[in-house]
């Protein structure tokens, strides 16, 4: 129980366990190894046992069970690990930048009056403080950052680390709160499942991706002929499903899917970190961006400044002319 | 339902973004600003609302960027009141400072639902929209795409966004704030002319606050574009050259079948 403690935060959803939380583990690792503290890791579900294997990195496995913890509602979660951090002091609490992440650490900071920093791509101790180097504006500036003063909550960035592959022997706890939770003002009611039949963009192994540079809805129609001719399929970014273009199930990103085909084909895509950590494991990248400076450059293998618009009829021409 | 949306101005990230001579800031002076995209699908989500369901819509912006023309043109769509905070920085104050302020504003207004975008693109040491919560005491659930009225007059439903295209369908007791990803539709496109009235017809209130940037336990020592440690190989030429080249590629990495 002291500030050189680091607490890392798992996200269970659905009886899944994020992947981000591996990777908070190996961040928390470094930053309890640097001042001899102990990593601390917390479940909070109605059973967290099940994921007492893949979380023994940690040095303690925290485990607060209670049946208001089985579907996520903000209360309980807030008011369970606010109860954990009281009793355990610790000076740095990870938090991955899930639909949750986004939830708690901001509430939980604000209620302990602690500074948080969101967009984390490296962090180290300095002093009695840390300084850590963020990213914002989508990816298009960093800050390097200082913090006088701990606990702080750091919502580290999807895919900024490698996911621990330490397998430790964490001494697991089973906390029970001290008062009974319930969800008072917010509700979980059910589970709203993407609707099956559309194509699994998970499964293909040439995906050619739209983004708002696209501009138009018809053109998506010139990219669907592309995907015709490589065997492939469709695919976008969030701002193309919002406007209706093309359903959930094509999303690709943070609250999309995670894709891995041989084939990315980045049409009109800045590569914003949200979009990044659902293609960034494809086998090439190939970007067309007008933008020289866009993020997406970063990530691909090969890129084109061109106007997407003005490529994919030559494209589509040039690929047909190969085939035969 | 009375409801108030925050909506901010955000660097334009089109515009190259500069830092200023101090190495700590962007260079506020040289940025175009545009609406914060999450603000700009609350302010859709509420008006969906109050067209469903009746209420008002008000508008709280700080005053810098391109405030007017943002506020006139949420009036030409529909809100009903538009309310300009004084700001003499040319910039948004941290998450928890601004909040403090948003929060005197719309207790005033007695909003039963605050809508805020779940994040904006210039935050990184805060967040708003929780903040905001806990500065009006009102619970929070963000990363939501879709609002609609609940099963009793005192609450709505929302729909919060996870993983693989999975939504959690939750009940909100209100009041509430609830940070917006998505609105259930695109944001409305409104002609100029409905823009070009509201300028002649619309007022503005402007509390008489003025607010100081606060200070953040954060500090930022240095700002620095992304250096990364890999670029694509750039190719070259006309669309058609470019076309081939791809092309080409596919065939070396025997992707074409
Ligand atoms: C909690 C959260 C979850 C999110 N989840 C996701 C997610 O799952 N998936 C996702 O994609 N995003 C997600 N986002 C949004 C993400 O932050 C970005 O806003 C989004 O990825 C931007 O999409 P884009 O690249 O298509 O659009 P923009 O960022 O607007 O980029 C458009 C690009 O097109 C280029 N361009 C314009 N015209 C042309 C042309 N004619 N030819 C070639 N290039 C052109 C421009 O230079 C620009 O780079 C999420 C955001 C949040 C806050
Ligand atoms: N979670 C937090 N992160 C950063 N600053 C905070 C936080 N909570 C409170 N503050 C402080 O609160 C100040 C602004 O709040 P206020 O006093 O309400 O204007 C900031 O200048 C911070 O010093």
């Amino acid at each position: 129980m002291s500030s050189r403690d680091v607490l890392v935060v798992a996200d269970v959803q659905r009886d899944v366990l994020d992947d981000t939380t591996l990777e908070l583990l190996s961040v928390g690792r470094g930053l309890a190894a640097a001042a001899e503290g102990q990593l601390m890791c917390v479940v909070l579900s109605a059973d967290g046992q099940p994921f007492a294997e893949s979380l023994s990195a940690a040095d303690r496995l925290l485990l607060v069970n209670d049946v208001q913890l089985t579907v996520y509602s903000p209360g309980p979660y807030v008011t369970a690990l606010q109860e954990v951090i009281a009793a355990e002091q610790p000076g740095v609490i990870l938090v991955g930048g899930t639909s949750i992440g986004w939830d708690i650490a901001p509430l939980l900071a604000c209620r302990l009056q602690a500074p948080l920093l969101t967009g984390c791509l490296a962090v180290q101790r300095q002093g009695d403080g840390l300084s850590a180097s963020v990213s914002f504006c989508a990816g298009k500036m960093m800050a390097d950052v200082h913090i006088a003063k701990l606990p702080a909550f750091l919502m580290v960035m999807p895919g900024s680390s490698r996911a621990t592959d330490e397998v430790g022997r964490a001494r697991v706890e089973i906390r029970v709160p001290s008062a009974p939770l319930a969800a008072e003002q917010i509700r979980f009611q059910e589970w709203v499942l993407p609707e099956p039949g559309d194509v699994d963009i998970t499964q293909q192994s040439i995906l050619v991706a739209v983004g708002r540079g696209i501009q138009q809805e018809d053109n998506v129609e010139l990219a669907e002929e592309l995907a015709r001719v490589l065997h492939g399929a469709v695919c976008a970014s969030r701002p193309v499903v919002d406007q209706g273009w093309l359903p959930a199930t094509r999303q690709v990103g943070k609250s999309g899917m995670t894709v891995k085909p041989k084939l990315y084909l980045a049409l009109g895509i800045s590569g914003a970190p949200e979009h990044v950590e659902g293609m960034k494991g494809a086998g090439l990248i190939i970007a067309v961006n007008t933008d020289p400076n866009a993020p997406i450059f970063d990530v691909a293998h090969y890129g084109a400044e061109i106007d997407a618009l003005d490529l994919l009829p030559a494209l589509v021409e040039a690929v047909s002319a190969k085939k035969v | 339902m009375n409801i108030a949306v925050v909506v901010r101005q955000v660097p334009d990230l089109i515009e190259s973004l500069d830092i200023d001579s101090t190495a700590s800031a962007l260079d506020w002076e040289s940025i175009s600003f545009i609406v914060n995209e999450c603000d700009d699908h609350a302010l859709e989500q509420a008006l969906l609302l109050k067209e469903a369901n009746g209420g008002t819509v008000s508008v709280v912006a700080f005053d810098f960027g391109d405030v007017e023309n943002t506020l006139y043109t949420a009036a030409a769509k529909g809100a009903e009141r538009l309310v300009k905070i004084p700001c003499e920085t040319h910039r948004h104050p941290s998450p928890w400072t601004a909040a403090s302020w948003y929060a005197q504003v719309i207790r005033d207004l007695a909003a039963d639902l605050v809508l805020v975008g779940v994040q904006a693109h210039d935050e990184f040491d805060g967040v708003l929209a929780p903040a905001l919560a806990t500065a009006l005491s009102m619970p929070y659930l963000g990363v939501i795409r879709g609002v609609q009225a609940g099963s009793r007059p005192t609450t709505v439903a929302a729909c919060k966004e996870f993983p693989r295209a999975v939504r959690a369908r939750m009940e909100i007791e209100l009041p509430a704030v609830l940070g917006i990803l998505g609105a259930d539709r695109p944001p409305r496109y409104v002609p100029v002319s409905r823009i070009r009235n509201a300028m002649n017809t619309v007022h503005f209130e402007e509390p008489g606050l003025n607010v100081p940037l606060g200070e953040s336990p954060v500090s930022v020592c240095r700002l620095y574009p992304p250096v990364s440690g890999t670029h694509a190989e750039m190719i070259a030429g006309s669309e058609a050259e470019a076309a081939d080249r791809i092309a080409d590629i596919l065939v070396e990495k025997g992707l074409l079948s």
